[in-house]
């Protein structure tokens, strides 16, 4: 499924509009348009400091933009939402650095992580249910930390960790999965195995991966939007982009 | 069912400890080699009043990982509170006679009782009171403190500025509260004369019977999933906020109970102590009973408890023994625990008995429970 064709049927899961982001008078985002459709997985690469951060920061809501929208859906615009109210919307993120609740065993953190009433009132009462028990085990399954279920979370690998996070996403069931460097300070097996949890999780949900690894990009066979600068370079397949001459001017050819 | 027992352990302690206590004052002849003087039966109710105090401080510290370094405000307020009724209670039985107003006010010339001591000769004002004035207070500074999202070391200098000021403010005559000399001269509470024999067993007792109540309501708090994600919070705030969780209302209302605890704590404190002024809140307090969770074993509430107790026997042993020297020794105790106990005592012997248990298990095991943090994990420091 190719953007255009998919634009033309339905509008997009996610559009970033002209956004513009400046730290100190550095600007991290400059006029920046993006559009995601719904079920679709995008690699967004680019060299250091081409935005890509920055850009889930807005979507997620950690960062203000000074100018632009940020839309999800028909009509939502995200700039105006903090960043709880963006994941109860259905936007799930991962961190670069593996982020996981330490103290906490797997399978509490992916029970935290199960959409249902964040508020501390409810939480006060909150039991596990046979439905979430049902879910966890078939998320545990998915990320392949079944036997590590009763281990806490600071005791996995660091590969384990990113995948307990991935699965914590799913738990959430968002419709969008932002994913920043999974394959970072993986194994090759880890990286491959990666590349795979991701199809597989890009059956159901819609995904933006941000990655520096190319190989990585490859196997995930996704299309490939080029930051650079704080906007958007190119826009394609990855043999697509690798040739042109502009993205290999600024990024490849370095 | 290891985990119940812990609880039972320690509500048994408690209770046991206090009833001993009773019989053994009240039972046995003083010159019995059993019985318990009456200044020790005080002297313990005064450590259980610390203890509600400490367990406050774990429960935001240990479990929400706020470093709180003002609670001993929260504890004086309650402190105060009580002691508004304790005065009033004393009537005309004051030195100056006056049937309506304290002593310390006939002396700075007031006429009239300010508003804000208007119902405080109602026994039931004065216990809203107790838990009103630090749950407020607690709201409001956790309210734009949380929401402001300052964390770390930023909010911990701004719960020392906290109780700072309000001890600047509390020395001030005009404030109504005794100014310097606080209140004291308390003649009794709810009828009873508060320095009978039987008035402070039956103080003791309440108070034992009240920190026991405390810890239990901490420790189902903490093992719900509310306290569930506290831990979460303290550990990584940013993916539960990502995960669609507000933090900042987690930790607001954790820090108000807290505060609401410390409070009760107060106002037990202050009719067994007979006085009750501004030195309360000097900053050292908060920090000290920082200390007694450290020692105890943050994030495991019944060290919080052990802790309190034991420092406070060791301060005043100490201060009889070796006066003058309590505050090198405190000093030391807090350096040798960061050093040598990271996880304080209970924390210490519950990672020796989880190894003991299960001798494969590496040490990160302590926390492979399903329940939440009984144990702090090793924390970076805020």
């Amino acid at each position: 499924m190719t953007a255009g064709v998919a634009a033309a049927v339905s509008p997009p899961l996610l559009r970033l509009e002209n956004v513009s982001v400046t730290f100190d008078g550095f600007r991290a985002l400059n006029e920046l348009s993006f559009s995601l459709n719904e079920g679709e997985m995008r690699a967004v690469i680019g060299p250091n400091g081409a935005g890509k951060t920055t850009m889930m920061d807005v979507i997620t809501g950690k960062t203000r933009p000074d100018s632009g929208r940020a839309l999800f859906g028909i009509e939502t615009d995200l700039t105006s939402l903090d960043e709880a109210a963006i994941a109860r919307l259905g936007i799930g993120r991962k961190f670069q650095k593996p982020t996981v609740f330490e103290f906490h065993t797997v399978w509490t953190n992916l029970l935290l992580a199960l959409a249902s009433d964040r508020r501390p009132r409810f939480s006060l009462f909150a039991r596990q249910t046979p439905e979430e028990r049902e879910r966890i085990e078939v998320i545990l399954a998915t990320i392949r930390l079944g036997e590590q279920r009763r281990m806490p979370a600071g005791a996995l690998s660091h590969g384990q960790k990113q995948w307990l996070e991935i699965g914590m996403l799913l738990a959430q069931d968002p419709r969008l999965l932002l994913v920043d460097e999974p394959a970072a300070g993986m194994t090759d097996a880890e990286t491959r195995e990666t590349a795979e949890l991701l199809r597989e999780i890009n059956r159901v949900h819609s995904l933006v991966v941000v990655e520096h690894d190319m190989a990585f990009v490859r196997e995930l066979g996704a299309t490939v939007s080029v930051l650079h600068e704080g906007s958007l370079l190119a826009e394609g397949a990855i043999d697509e982009v690798s040739e042109n001459p502009r993205v290999i001017e600024v990024y490849l050819g370095r | 069912m290891q985990r119940d027992a812990h609880s039972a352990l320690t509500v048994g302690l408690i209770l046991g400890g206090a009833l001993l206590m009773a019989v053994l004052d009240l039972g046995t002849a003083a010159t019995s080699a059993l019985h318990v003087p009456d200044f020790v039966v005080s002297l313990v109710g005064k450590y259980l009043c610390y203890a509600m105090l400490a367990l406050a401080v774990d429960l935001v510290w240990g479990f929400a990982g706020i470093l709180t370094l003002g609670h001993a405000a929260f504890f004086a307020l309650g402190g105060y509170a009580m002691g508004m009724y304790l005065m009033r209670e004393i009537g005309a039985r004051g030195v100056y006679a006056n049937p309506h107003l304290p002593d310390f006010m006939v002396f700075i010339g007031w006429k009239e009782l300010p508003w804000y001591w208007f119902g405080s000769n109602h026994f039931w004002f004065a216990m809203i009171l107790v838990v009103l004035v630090p749950g407020l207070l607690a709201f409001v500074f956790g309210f734009l403190a949380f929401r402001s999202r300052v964390t770390g070391v930023y909010l911990s200098i701004m719960t020392q500025a906290l109780t700072y000021a309000l001890m600047l403010a509390f020395f001030r005559n005009d404030m109504g509260f005794g100014g310097n000399n606080g209140m004291t001269d308390f003649k009794d509470i709810l009828g009873f004369p508060v320095s009978a024999r039987t008035t402070e067993v039956g103080l003791m007792l309440l108070s034992a019977a009240i920190l026991a109540a405390q810890f239990l309501l901490a420790r189902w708090l903490v093992r719900s999933r509310f306290g569930q994600v506290l831990v979460a919070v303290r550990d990584a705030e940013s993916r539960t906020r990502f995960l669609g969780y507000r933090p900042e209302s987690y930790k607001l209302f954790v820090f108000v109970l807290s505060a609401v605890m410390a409070g009760i704590g107060g106002a037990l404190y202050v009719p067994q102590v007979g006085i009750i002024n501004p030195s309360e809140f000097a900053p050292g307090n908060s920090i000290e009973a920082v200390i007694w969770v450290a020692l105890g074993g943050r994030g495991t509430l019944s060290g919080a408890i052990l802790g309190a107790v034991l420092v406070n026997f060791a301060k005043s042993w100490s201060t009889t023994a070796f006066p003058g020297l309590w505050l090198y020794a405190l000093g030391g105790l807090f350096i040798a625990v960061t050093l040598f106990l990271p996880r304080g005592i209970v924390g210490s012997l519950a990672a020796g008995l989880s190894r003991l248990s299960q001798p494969s298990a590496a040490p990160l095991a302590v926390g492979a429970r399903p329940e939440p943090a009984c144990h702090a994990a090793p924390e970076p420091a805020p």
